[in-house]
């Protein structure tokens, strides 16, 4: 973002930051990392019941390097905590990270040896979804809730 | 007890082969288990393949019985297609040093079911092609479903990612 | 040794050292053969490692393949990256307690799972459960074999390419939603069976949307078939891939659509029927080429069969109780939790020791699932816990075929095998 590096302060980067906003909460490219039952309530998310392509979110690109939301489904393993991190880490900024379901965000019914009790313990979330699968409107709620996240966040002093 | 009179007569013939070797029948609603001594597990197999075709091989799995002899026991579940019997052979070993002889020339399922005994109780199966665990990484130490392993896991078993950015690519 | 310096030199694991410098071993160590790798780039063979996350693996499955240009030319599977040790945790839980569980193995058809689950219980404490229960649970399990197989059908089509199928079959998947919505309250993962019959009976609304929704789906059925099975480039990219044999899938231990598309008719519902299957007719589709379209060819004629299923167990199912009567063994009705004391005491008994098959006893029951052969064995204590719960899993075994039958084939086929064998990751890494 080069013209906004030449920019400082002020009235004029805010009118930039609300334009920059826009336009990145309406085209959100989530990465689903699905990984149990809740990747299937993720696929009817953007099936065509509840279509989440009318929120700008139609890609769902499955290369890190693509995309701006990481939608952590299903619990996690030990075992696989750290193909996580490493595609988190690839994803580049600005990035958001939803946990969706009881598992992702706390562990949920699996309280025992091989689940991550919360995913939060190695990544920064930002929406937590409760449910055992959550529906598809949850979802999309929280994908509402990351869009107004989007909207009040200071834009050009972050990338500078 | 009623045991069918198809399982009766490979029992009997079992019998008659290996007299020392079949230690235990029971029948529990209309399962028949057969239990046979450590030693003679690939032999007892390898009979019942060629003799009763039981070809095909459903699963193998532990127990841990929780007693100070004859610790941990393995569960081997065939099915013979060309009569439709079910049968299930168990055979016990202890729990210092647990080995039992692997099955895998007479059934090439037998190959991951026995890594997942192994991965889960620790007993080792000899003249296995491939031994690793094949649900938790190699790092582990513990082996889960043995009685004295919590529930919750031991902290520090198993490492978790840093929370700080992988810096080297 | 030379070989072991030229890989293990390359490899710079940052987590699970042990563990990724043993599969790379056993991959090389598979089918040893005196190789000499030289140091010319064009003369080696290059490892591909298609990663737990990877869009077409169907879940968390990682595949490691050493290539030969585009042939593979050995593989090894990783798995347990869903693995959590359910097992354990059912040692801990009464018998209805672990329901939920089991809708969470094989999440693709939840209701099965509940069923096979009911099932082995009901044969270790030896309950009956009333007929019209048992009906009730062959709709549930049919519709959720469809749903299963819907949902391979849309995956599995879209990785081959023509991604329009993945929207027509999420469509009919709403519907079925809806339904299973309707009659148990939840989407997908309803654990509507109880130990001695189900949760609660169909109205007659939820009688009418099934009947309208079979009606409806037949005619779909007969679209899909019309594109499908006379698709030149679904039969280029499916005919003769993965092939394996009658004796060879026996021996590796398949079973389900996988080992009836070899040609072996062994169905559970047939040859140990439970749920009486044996009072409806209907056919097991069986193919005799063992390749990838033999197995599209038998879950398409099955998800037919089992709209017969339904229609005739409609035609059969009588008024009548759906949970058996015997306070020791199954939940009370709500109308005598709320009403009575006896019935509010049998609920919290119930729910706190649960049912208590004999001690020493242990039993195995298996169903047929819409994956393959799933069964659970009971060892018990006299407790309402399990002393050991197993679980055999349909896709564990499927998954060691997979490994057989990737070796010789091109990369660009792994995607549509996986496809076809269709192994769901929570069911197999427990």
């Amino acid at each position: 973002m080069g013209l906004e590096s030449a920019l400082g302060e002020g009235f004029l980067t805010t009118r930039v930051d609300s334009l920059v906003n826009w336009a990145r909460s309406n085209a959100v490219w989530p990465m689903p990392m699905g990984l149990a039952c809740c990747a299937i309530e993720m696929m009817a998310f953007a099936g065509p019941k509840y279509d989440v392509s009318r929120f700008g979110s139609e890609v769902f690109r499955f290369s890190p390097r693509q995309s701006d939301l990481m939608i952590v489904a299903g619990w996690c393993t030990y075992k696989m905590s750290h193909a996580i991190r490493r595609i988190w880490d690839q994803m580049p900024d600005p990035k958001w990270c939803v946990a969706m379901g009881a598992c992702a965000s706390t562990g949920g019914m699996h309280r025992c040896y091989g689940v991550v009790q919360g995913v939060d313990n190695f990544l920064p979330v930002d929406a937590y979804i409760s449910g055992c699968p959550p529906r598809p409107d949850a979802v999309i709620n929280a994908l509402m809730k990351i869009q107004d996240k989007i909207k009040t966040e200071h834009s050009v002093l972050l990338d500078t | 007890m009623n045991i069918s009179s198809a399982h009766q007569k490979i029992i009997d013939d079992l019998k008659q082969q290996y007299p020392d070797d079949i230690l235990e029948v029971t029948e529990n609603r209309g399962d028949v288990l057969v239990r046979v001594s450590v030693d003679a597990i690939h032999n007892i197999c390898q009979r019942l393949y060629d003799e009763y075709r039981f070809i095909y091989l459903v699963d193998i799995f532990g127990t841990d019985r929780f007693t100070s002899e004859d610790r941990f026991e393995v569960i081997y579940n065939i099915v013979s297609l060309r009569d439709q019997l079910r049968l299930f052979i168990k055979v016990r070993c202890e729990e210092e040093d647990p080995h039992v002889q692997t099955v895998t020339d007479i059934w090439k399922a037998a190959n991951w079911q026995e890594r997942q005994t192994y991965d889960m109780f620790g007993v080792i199966f000899d003249g296995h092609p491939d031994l690793r665990r094949v649900f938790l990484p190699e790092d582990f130490e513990y082996y889960p479903l043995r009685k004295e392993f919590p529930l919750l896991g031991v902290p520090g078993s198993i490492e978790l990612p840093s929370t700080t950015p992988d810096t080297e690519d | 040794m030379e070989l072991e310096n030229k890989l293990a030199s390359k490899l710079q694991p940052t987590f699970f050292k042990k563990h990724q410098e043993a599969i790379y071993k056993s991959l090389e160590d598979k089918h040893t053969t005196v190789e000499v790798y030289e140091d010319d780039p064009l003369a080696t063979h290059m490892v591909l490692n298609m990663g737990p996350q990877h869009p077409a693996t169907h879940g968390v499955l990682r595949v490691i393949l050493e290539l030969d240009g585009e042939k593979i030319v050995k593989n090894k599977l990783d798995i347990g990256y869903l693995h959590r040790g359910i097992e354990k945790i059912a040692e801990n839980k009464t018998y209805q307690e672990f329901m939920p569980y089991t809708d969470r193995t094989d999440y693709l058809s939840p209701y099965s799972n509940n069923v096979a689950l009911c099932t082995a219980v009901e044969k270790i404490a030896d309950i009956e459960v009333p007929e019209r229960a048992q009906y009730i649970r062959m709709i549930g399990c049919e519709l959720a074999r469809i749903s299963s197989h819907l949902l391979w059908l849309g995956t599995m089509v879209m990785d081959a390419g023509a991604v329009s199928f993945f929207i027509w079959t999420f469509r009919e998947r709403e519907k079925l939603y809806d339904i299973f919505d309707n009659f148990g309250g939840h989407r997908f993962t309803i654990s509507h069976s109880r130990i001695g019959g189900v949760a609660n009976d169909l109205t007659p609304d939820t009688v009418k949307m099934i009947k309208d929704w079979v009606v409806n789906f037949k005619k779909e059925l007969v679209g899909w078939n019309k594109f499908l099975n006379k698709n030149r480039i679904f039969f280029d990219r499916n005919k003769d891939i993965g092939t394996i044999t009658a004796e060879e899938g026996i021996n590796i231990g398949l079973s389900g659509p996988n080992l009836r598309a070899t040609g072996i008719a062994y169905d559970l519902r047939k040859i140990d029927p439970y749920c009486k299957y044996d009072e409806v007719d209907f056919e097991v589709p069986t193919r005799l080429e063992g390749d990838n379209l033999a197995r599209y060819y038998c879950r398409m004629e099955e998800m037919t069969q089992s709209l017969r299923i339904i229609e005739q167990c409609f035609d059969k199912m009588k008024k009548g109780p759906i949970r058996a009567n015997n306070a020791k063994q199954t939940y009370p009705s709500k109308d005598e939790v709320y009403y009575s004391m006896e019935g509010m005491i049998h609920d919290f008994m119930m729910t706190d020791t649960g049912v208590c098959p004999p001690a020493g006893m242990e039993c195995y029951h298996a169903i047929e699932a819409p994956k393959g052969e799933l069964g659970y064995y009971i060892q018990s204590d006299g407790t309402g816990h399990p002393w050991r719960l197993e679980i055999r899993s349909p896709s564990f075994a499927n998954l060691q075929a997979l490994e057989y039958i990737l070796d010789g084939e091109m990369v660009a086929d792994t995607v549509v095998l996986i496809g076809g064998l269709d192994p769901v990751m929570g069911d197999s890494d427990k």
